[in-house]
Order: structure tokens, then C-alpha cells, then sequence
């Protein structure tokens, strides 16, 4: 679904994308895991469209997306969350997810009927709150929820383009152990259904929802395999695991 | 995960045109004021400038002009130091043809939307490629640009200016009539208000707040986020080569200064001064602006620096702006 062809990226002299390839198959759930630093986020900014690389290629359902900006790729299918929060803090929770719902409902050349009163809307835009448990937050405003909700918040609005593929940057960061165990939950539920290419440092985590995992080490990738075969694999044993 | 769900409806309310309560109140006795004052003045023979219908309606007209720039730089988030340029093209487009002997109005105001919402299309197209500090020196060199462009024209006048002997014409509304000019504003202005209100509230209002709030979320969920921003840069043009043309009409004189860099500024200081994002803070900036402009310079002569120094403080210690103060209430600053 998602192919990576000797994908190369650099700032100065640190090469952050050191000739990745990577194929992700339809429906699984990919995991990147890898030391700080190892250029995992690069690696996502250049899927998402925010960096352009500097050779390689991206083939997304058999097209080629190398170039194509960042919001076309959002149409393709192709969502991200953020491994910042990035979601709109002055905005009520409902605002949030409506506005990521009227991304994919047409265009906004709409000027007079206010848009917090149209069901086509709120309607998804609550179904997708419940879907992550947030619906009982739906008045609150962003900035004033906990960094766990957040987190949830920021999961809602990637599903809310209704995406094929979700690209997920560290969706647990700085989470509580029992936030974490509800975000796994809602991976678990997205599932098969969506194909996910999880970033994560969460090893419980990762371990516990990957089909198959790539770890990168200073920009390449050194081992793919199922969780099993990752968790053996001398290499990574040396390059990350051994560390931690 | 229980959910205690609410019910859709109560997250579908109608956005509101006020604030708090008591923020609706003062609001409304605020803009009734702004109506009655100048008019009453007028009609009583008044002599006291700053109740004067000369300086209610160049007020109303300013108003105008910061309530457009606030629809880019309150709500969009693009910070525009050359909206004074829409109010010289605005007003020029009024100048021009009256030199002329072409006084209709339905000449001048089409003609004033029309030519900056070319000017904005053509110079927001390149501006907006940029971001932060470099869009505020671009648009202020696009406009400075304007500026140059109309002192070179000495057909015009270029520096000295160009007096219009004949407001515009516009059927039964008599310009030539001070009352009726600056109750033309007075409407305007309250159009401009509702149409900020119903833009900023509908699906493309949404997102050039979205944009201002977080643009590369706003990418990443699908938007083509420079070209909700060029429109809302050329709507708030437009509508500010309006208050251009009213302005040129009440002062029957128009100059290049209309659109340097200093005026310019005090558009910014206007809605940043009446709160940024607010539907009537660009109001409540542009009057007292003006009047401490009128009450410090009847005083002295330096009156820059006390009005500096005001400014700076009520920046400083004013959270959101005077709308933010009357929204709260005014049990604490």
C-alpha cells in the first residue's frame, strides 16, 4: 500500500534519511521503532509531505506522491497525527474534529451559514469523539484538557479525514501508564480496519500492536521482521534494545 | 471507555454576534452612541470637534477600514502592515475619476473594490508565499511600493494632494449632504461588522482561524491552506478600498499620505488596541485612537509620547484588547 523506495534526506552534513526502503502492506499495523535521533519523525514528515526529500521515491496505492504537497496527500487517504500536540488549542474539542471533517466534505468556499450549526458536521464529528472516548468532552476547549485527552483529541481529527492509512508519531508520548493502556485500546480498534504505520518509543506498546516492525538507526533501517524475530535480532539487540 | 454522551444538539448552538451579557449591553449602548452623538451634535450646532459629525464619520470610515484588517490579522492570523494602501487606492479610485468630471458613484465604489481587490490578489498571491516577520516587511513594501506610486503621479498632485470638488454621485443619496454621508457610513460600517461576523463564523471562516491557530495541522487534514488565505486577504481589501472612498468623499481630498506606513500602523494599533478577533474590538480601537489622537494633540504639540506610552500600557495590561475589558466587565482590568 505505502512503498518507500531508497528514500535519502539531509540537513548539512547529518544525513537524517540514510537510503530508507520499506514497504507497508495493506491493513497492517507498521511499527518504526528506533533511538532518539534516529531520524524517525523525518522519516514521517517526508511521508506526510512536510519535507521533501532530497532523492527516492513515495508510492501511495500505486502513485507516486514524492511531490505532491502536503493537503493532496490528505485526500489520497493518507493521514498523521503529531508527536507534538497539534491541535487547535483556542478551539472547543467539537470545533476541532468538525474542522477536520469539513476538510473532506467538499470545499470551504463557504462564506454565510455558520458552520456550528450544520449536522453533516457535528453529526461525524461526534461519531468519531465517541469512537475515541472523548464525546463527553465535546464542549471543552482545547487547551484546557489534560495532555492525555489531547493525545485522543489529536487521534480524532486524523481519523475524521477518513483516511486509508494512518501515520502515527508517537501517539503515547508523555503519556500516563493508563492513558497509554486507553490509547492502545483505540489502536487496537483501528486495527485492520485502517493500515497504520506507527512511530513509537512505548515498547510495551509496540510490541503489543505490531504486525511488523522496522527499527532505524541513524537514519537506516538495519532490521524488519515480525515482533518475535525483532525482539531475537542480534543487531538491534546491540543498537537499541540492549540500552534500554 | 463509558461515555456519558451528550446530546448532539447541544453542541450546535448558533454563534453569538456578542460577548458576555453585560459585554452585549455596553457594546450596544456603544454603537448606538457612536449614531447619536455626532448626530445629534450636528443638528444641535454643537461646536466641540470630538462630538463633531467631521469627526464621527472619518471615525466610522477608519472603523471600517480595522474592522477589514482585523478579518486577516485578528482571526486569519496574517499580520498585514500595508492595509493603509486598500485606503489610498480606495480613495484615488474616487480622485481620479472626479478630476475627471466622472462623478458617479457607481463608478467610484465598484471601481475602489474593484482595484484593490486586484492590487490584494496580485500582491497576496506573493506576500502570503511567506511567513512572521517577512510578511510584515512584504506587505509593507508592497504598500510603500503604492505609496511611491501615486507621489510620483504629479498629474494628481503627487505630493500636494488632489482636491475633489464633487463627492460622488449616487442617485437619491446625497452625498453633498453631511448627514447623509455619514449615515451611509454609520451602515456600512455595520454591514462590514455583520459580514466579518457571518464570515468568521461559516465553513471558510473556520478555516482561516484554523490556519491561524495551527496552518500545518490545517495542511495535514486537506486544506489548501494558501488559498483560503489569499481569499480572505483579498476580501479584507476589498473591503477596506470601501472605507477608502468614503474616506476620499468626506475629506474631498485625498493624498499619498493616506497610505504611508504611519497610517498603516495606527490601522494595526486600532484592532490591536480594540482586541484582535473580536467582531466590534477594531470599533472600539478606532475611537479611542482617534480621541486620544484629538484630545492629547489639542494639548501639545509632543503629544506622540504620552499617546506612545498609553498605547504601550493598555498593550501591556489589557488582555484582549478594550472588547476583552468590556467582555469581562469592568471589575477588573
Amino acid at each position: 500500500m505505502l512503498d518507500i523506495c531508497n528514500l535519502k534526506k539531509s540537513f548539512g552534513g547529518v544525513t537524517a534519511t540514510d537510503d530508507v526502503s520499506l514497504k507497508v502492506e495493506a491493513g497492517e499495523l507498521h511499527a518504526i521503532i528506533g533511538p532518539n535521533g534516529a531520524g524517525k519523525t523525518t522519516l514521517i514528515a517526508q511521508l506526510s509531505g512536510d519535507l521533501a526529500p532530497d532523492t527516492g521515491r513515495i508510492v501511495f496505492n500505486g502513485r507516486n506522491i514524492t511531490s505532491v504537497p502536503t493537503h493532496r496527500r490528505s485526500h489520497y487517504g493518507l493521514a498523521r497525527s503529531f508527536q507534538i500536540t497539534s491541535v487547535f488549542m483556542g478551539m472547543s474539542v467539537i470545533d476541532n474534529v468538525s474542522l477536520a471533517v469539513q476538510a473532506h466534505d467538499g470545499h470551504s468556499f463557504r462564506f454565510w451559514d455558520h458552520a456550528a450549526t450544520q449536522a453533516s458536521l457535528r453529526k461525524p464529528a461526534m461519531e468519531i469523539l465517541q469512537k475515541v472516548g472523548l464525546a463527553g468532552r465535546a464542549g471543552a476547549i482545547a487547551s484546557a484538557m489534560s495532555h492525555g485527552e489531547r493525545r485522543q483529541l489529536e487521534i480524532a481529527m486524523a481519523l475524521a479525514t477518513n483516511p486509508t492509512f494512518l501515520l502515527l508519531d508517537e501517539p503515547m508520548a508523555g503519556m500516563g501508564i493508563e492513558e497509554s493502556a486507553a490509547m492502545i485500546e483505540i489502536l487496537k480498534s483501528l486495527k485492520g480496519d485502517k493500515t497504520i504505520l506507527l512511530v513509537e518509543h512505548d515498547m510495551d506498546a509496540v510490541f503489543a500492536l505490531a504486525d511488523r516492525i522496522s527499527v532505524l538507526v541513524y537514519g537506516r533501517i538495519i532490521a524488519t521482521g515480525k515482533p518475535g524475530d525483532i525482539r531475537k535480532n542480534k543487531a538491534v539487540r546491540n543498537a537499541y534494545l540492549g540500552e534500554a | 471507555m463509558t461515555d456519558v454522551s451528550t446530546p448532539l444538539s447541544e453542541h450546535m448552538g448558533r454563534p453569538s454576534l456578542f460577548g458576555s451579557p453585560s459585554g452585549r449591553i455596553i457594546t450596544l449602548i456603544f454603537m448606538v452612541a457612536l449614531l447619536v452623538v455626532p448626530v445629534i451634535s450636528h443638528l444641535m450646532g454643537v461646536r466641540l470637534q470630538l462630538v463633531s459629525l467631521d469627526f464621527g464619520t472619518r471615525l466610522v470610515c477608519l472603523a471600517i477600514a480595522a474592522v477589514s484588517l482585523n478579518l486577516i490579522l485578528g482571526f486569519g492570523g496574517m499580520i498585514s502592515f500595508g492595509h493603509a494602501a486598500y485606503i489610498g487606492i480606495g480613495a484615488f479610485c474616487v480622485g481620479i475619476p472626479a478630476y475627471y468630471g466622472l462623478n458617479s458613484g457607481w463608478l467610484h465604489f465598484p471601481l475602489a473594490i474593484g482595484a484593490c481587490t486586484l492590487f490584494a490578489l496580485v500582491t497576496g498571491a506573493i506576500c502570503l508565499r511567506t511567513k512572521g516577520v517577512y510578511f510584515i516587511m512584504i506587505t509593507m513594501a508592497f504598500a510603500q511600493m503604492a505609496y511611491y506610486f501615486f507621489l510620483s503621479l504629479d498629474e494628481y498632485g503627487g505630493d500636494d494632494g488632489l482636491t475633489i470638488y464633487n463627492r460622488s454621485v449616487l442617485n437619491i443619496i446625497d452625498l453633498e449632504n453631511k448627514l447623509v454621508l455619514f449615515l451611509l457610513c454609520y451602515v456600512l460600517l455595520l454591514l462590514s461588522i455583520y459580514l466579518v461576523y457571518r464570515i468568521v463564523n461559516s465553513r471558510f471562516g473556520m478555516v482561516i482561524r484554523g490556519c491561524h491557530s495551527n496552518e500545518a495541522r490545517m495542511k495535514a487534514l486537506g486544506y489548501n491552506t494558501y488559498a483560503y488565505k489569499l481569499t480572505a486577504y483579498v476580501i479584507a481589501g476589498a473591503m477596506c478600498g470601501l472605507a477608502g472612498a468614503l474616506l476620499a468623499n468626506f475629506q474631498s481630498f485625498i493624498s499619498p499620505d493616506m497610505m504611508s506606513w504611519p497610517r498603516s500602523g495606527e490601522l494595526m494599533f486600532m484592532v490591536i488596541l480594540g482586541g484582535t478577533a473580536s467582531l466590534f474590538g477594531p470599533v472600539f480601537g478606532a475611537v479611542v485612537f482617534l480621541i486620544l489622537e484629538e484630545t492629547l494633540s489639542a494639548y501639545t504639540t509632543y503629544w506622540h509620547l504620552p499617546f506612545g506610552i498609553l498605547l504601550v500600557l493598555s498593550v501591556l495590561f489589557i488582555k484582549g484588547g478594550l472588547n476583552g475589558l468590556i467582555q469581562r466587565g469592568w471589575s477588573r482590568g
